[in-house]
């Protein structure tokens, strides 16, 4: 069993325990304490507000174990807030949080509630159909450093992409019915 | 079911676990949002001064609303008078990310809520009870919180609606399903939502408290009762160090099972707002009792 944590300060939690709760041979775990994320194998950083998740990383003194261990090559996936989590450059905000990965993100780069919107896409080696995406307020990457991966665009803007053990997409697919991407995450965990 | 409708109900989603707190410029909303806010409720007076001033209390100025919207990157919410379907025409036209039909407002009209299906912007509705939160979902809210007693730093009526709503909601469950239009009519609500409920056992959006929250005990109580998140109204920039006050309920709000925290974050934040024994309030100045 594969043990999956879901950083559980604040946002879509449950819905990705949910989704978790449907992979073959994964354990979903909350992750609230230092404590818990020893025994992680894997983490999910959800969507919500990156401010407040960030915040509260840094006030329960999270912020440190997470970076040791991602660092060691703990798989870690950031859906829209939690790609703002990840990312080592935020173009449009000062804060920076685990500083993970090398990309720079635009924080609400679609602009206010009114901009949300869903899509679907094919993405081969992915999923056999059309994926469902959708975008709340979200952000996406701007650059990205040559050692990461380009896993998709959308109107030249990139929306999903890979470094290494490290995932991070604009869009939420704890919130559809479609398990693709957090097969493809756990798929990550060895 | 229209996309825009599922959008709207998962930005509420994005919110769960969260504080939204009432702002009246742009100074507070910033310091919330450094608090760890998860949006600000954007409106001229907050409860407890509306309370004092009386008179009619109307939506907010949009160029308040504004400076606002540009000062922070978390959603702004903002008020409109229950009925008033042209205050949320303005503040749609001014993007704002949630609007609020809200009791803390002199009604507009004392028969209809606004019908939230026309607009695209997302609504968040009070409720007293089951009927009354799904007669709101069912005119097309994405969000509902308890109706509270607002502006009186009294967590009463708040648990008072959050146990109504959860004891009706184990009722309309454990009824058969050849009972549920009976239930539906004794409730005067739509029948779908009834049955969605009944399958469910959970409301179709996620449901927050308000109304009177003013300590970290306050909003752990209202989470361990069941609710989402929580607003908090005049609680925080009404007591002696909003700073604070409103990081520990943040606190709070997440580690809403772990008393040790709720109790490191309650030390030294000294006087809460000015409080009212709901008791002592009647007919008009109950805000609750406006809408139906």
């Amino acid at each position: 069993m594969k043990r999956i944590g879901v950083l559980g300060l604040q946002g879509a939690v449950q819905e990705h325990l949910d989704m978790l709760g449907r992979v073959e041979n994964v354990e979903p775990v909350l992750v609230k304490y230092k404590s818990d994320i020893e025994y992680i194998d894997g983490l999910i950083v959800p969507g919500g507000e990156s401010t407040a998740i960030g915040g509260l990383l840094a006030d329960f003194e999270l912020t440190g174990p997470l970076k040791v261990r991602i660092e060691s090559g703990m798989p870690v996936w950031g859906t829209c807030a939690g790609m703002i989590i990840l990312a080592k450059n935020i173009a449009n905000d000062e804060r920076r949080y685990l500083e993970a990965m090398d990309i720079e993100v635009m924080r609400n780069a679609y602009g206010r509630q009114l901009d949300s919107f869903t899509t679907s896409v094919d993405l081969p080696g992915l999923s056999a159909g059309k994926i469902p995406l959708v975008f709340v307020r979200a952000p996406y990457v701007v650059s990205v450093a040559p050692q990461v991966e380009i896993l998709l665009k959308l109107d030249e803007h990139i929306v999903a992409c890979r470094q290494g053990h490290m995932l991070a997409t604009s869009f939420h697919p704890e919130l559809t019915a479609d398990l693709s991407f957090h097969r493809y995450f756990a798929g990550m965990i060895k | 079911m229209t996309e825009r409708y599922e959008l709207n109900k998962n930005l509420a989603q994005m919110l769960k676990g969260g504080v939204i707190m009432d702002v009246v410029n742009a100074k507070e909303a910033e310091i919330a949002q450094k608090a760890g806010a998860v949006a600000v409720m954007a409106l001229e007076r907050v409860p407890s001064d509306i309370r004092k001033m009386g008179g009619v209390a109307r939506m907010s100025d949009p160029k308040m609303i504004r400076e606002i919207q540009s000062a922070v990157s978390i959603p702004v919410m903002a008020k409109v008078r229950i009925g008033h379907f042209v205050e949320a025409q303005i503040l749609e036209s001014l993007s704002i990310d949630y609007i609020d039909e809200s009791e803390v407002l002199t009604p507009a009209d004392e028969d209809f809520h606004i019908d939230k299906h026309a607009f695209k912007v997302p609504f968040v509705c009070g409720a007293k009870n089951l009927g009354e939160a799904l007669r709101r979902i069912g005119e097309g809210a994405s969000m509902i919180r308890t109706k509270g007693e607002a502006g009186t730093g009294n967590v009463v009526e708040a648990v008072r609606h959050m146990r109504t709503v959860t004891s009706e909601m184990r009722k309309v469950q454990g009824a058969s399903k050849q009972e549920l239009m009976t239930v539906a009519k004794e409730f005067g609500a739509p029948y779908d939502l009834v049955v969605y409920v009944h399958e469910h056992g959970k409301l179709p959006v996620i449901n927050f408290a308000a109304g009177g929250i003013a300590t970290p005990a306050d909003a752990a109580l209202m989470m361990q009762l069941g609710c989402d998140g929580v607003f908090v109204g005049s609680g925080i920039f009404k007591s002696s160090d909003p700073e604070k006050r409103a990081h520990a309920i943040v606190k709070a709000t997440t580690y809403f099972n772990d008393p040790a925290v709720i109790a490191e974050v309650s030390e030294e934040l000294g006087t809460a707002m000015d409080s009212i024994d709901v008791r002592e309030l009647s007919g008009n100045s109950l805000l609750a009792s406006r809408g139906w």
